[in-house]
């Protein structure tokens, strides 16, 4: 095993680890909780390198998307879902370099804060939290199809948002 | 996406991994024949993470890169031998990728050089199985190799195994492989029955890049089988041959676990 390889998930890791982070402890709220699942997001990675497949988008993406479904499965007490390797993400921006994620990321809270509200807390709720259309409709005492509809168009308002 | 509107819904609470119960049980369905709908999941995965990569937060404590660091050296310290992995991580992870199983092999960079390797392995192939049709071997060589592989395939052929005294015989296998000739030659003894539609699948696998099929083989009844130069591409370098079970199709890339492997002597 050469010591290029762990230095390579080094690198790895410090071009990533603070979006893994951010993310979740923005669904689980507990730094030690966060932080648990940081490692096993890395490690995961480091034991599996053939999951994420290259050609088909961003490493950054993919993280941040396997990190919230980790991370969701840890708040609800679930065992992990899906396999990783099941999970293929398309994105249309470029999000390789730091200054490209930051102008991604601040064109995505513009579009949210300029939601409407009830769109804007559906797909919160379903993303960060990982309610069913079921337990919003519940909550929010709206209808089921209502629900479905706004987080459906939330994720292709940020999708139009970075079209074109 | 028209014909395909009912399902454009609950596509996205799919890919948000919230949708539950028979819809999603109708959806995965679908899924399985339809290619548009797992494109338009995958997009749909893509507008989530554009949800989280925006996220703003605090850095992660400066120890947990450490604990990374060390949990990875140590990780790689332990390199299990494959028989280990392979008891360790049995049928349930039977969809690991093969990468799992030989360990990291690769830097980060090189994940990438892989993934297009892969790609550029499976058209080389493609072209390769047709092209070894019209192999070069003089007739001679052929001759030389038809006599010499003849005590293996002959049905009449007496065979021996030899074990050390005292002990049970265990499924073994030798391949003899001419890189320069594509040229391979395997032999195995005492190896288990498999299911009527199942079949062993040999691997050469290269020094870089996806392990390639090397033939498939199911012993006799006293568990002996021979491979005989089955179409490779030419001159591969083997790093090591392994063997998995698959149906008797045959598969263009391993089925976990792998049940017997070598490196050379």
């Amino acid at each position: 095993m050469k010591s290029g390889d762990q230095s390579a998930m080094a690198e790895l890791y410090d071009r990533y680890s603070s979006v893994v982070y951010a993310v979740a402890l923005r669904v689980l709220g507990d730094t030690g909780a966060a932080e648990d699942v940081l490692q096993e997001v890395f490690l995961q990675l480091w034991r599996n390198p053939g999951a994420f497949d290259a050609a088909r988008g961003s490493l950054g993406a993919w993280l941040a998307v396997i990190t919230r479904n980790r991370a969701i499965d840890a708040l609800r007490r679930r065992r992990p879902e899906t396999d990783i390797e099941d999970v293929i993400v398309s994105v249309a921006p470029d999000l390789a370099g730091e200054a490209d994620r930051s102008r991604a990321a601040e064109k995505v809270r513009g579009v949210m804060g300029s939601m409407p509200a009830p769109q804007r807390s559906a797909l919160e709720m379903a993303y960060f939290e990982g309610m069913s259309h079921s337990e919003i409709a519940n909550k929010t005492g709206e209808p089921l199809g209502t629900i479905k509809t706004r987080i459906r168009s939330g994720l292709m308002a940020l999708r139009k948002a970075f079209q074109g | 996406m028209s014909g395909h509107e009912q399902f454009a819904e609950d596509l996205a609470l799919y890919a948000l991994n919230t949708l539950e119960g028979e819809d999603r049980a109708n959806l995965e369905e679908h899924l399985a024949t339809c290619s548009a709908c797992r494109l338009e999941l995958e997009q749909l995965r893509g507008d989530g993470a554009l949800l989280a990569l925006s996220v703003m937060g605090p850095k992660p404590p400066q120890r947990a890169r450490q604990r990374l660091l060390d949990a990875v050296a140590k990780d790689a310290a332990q390199a299990p031998t494959l028989s280990q992995k392979a008891r360790k991580h049995g049928p349930p992870s039977a969809r690991r990728s093969w990468w799992s199983v030989l360990g990291w092999a690769a830097t980060a960079a090189v994940i990438v050089f892989a993934a297009s390797l892969w790609k550029e392995n499976a058209a080389l192939k493609q072209s390769l199985a047709s092209a070894s049709a019209q192999a070069t071997q003089s007739t001679r060589e052929l001759d030389d190799l038809r006599r010499i592989a003849a005590p293996l395939m002959a049905p009449e052929a007496q065979r021996v195994t030899l074990v050390a005294m005292k002990t049970p015989p265990q499924p073994q296998g030798k391949a003899f492989y001419l890189r320069n000739r594509s040229s391979l030659l395997f032999v195995a003894n005492n190896m288990p029955a498999l299911p009527s539609q199942k079949a062993y699948e040999l691997w050469l696998i290269p020094m870089q890049g996806a392990p390639i099929p090397a033939g498939m083989f199911k012993p006799d009844a006293h568990g002996s089988a021979t491979v005989v130069n089955p179409p490779l591409p030419a001159g591969m370098e083997a790093k090591a041959f392994a063997i998995t079970v698959e149906n008797e199709a045959g598969a263009t890339t391993p089925t976990m676990p792998i049940v017997m492997m070598g490196t050379g002597e």
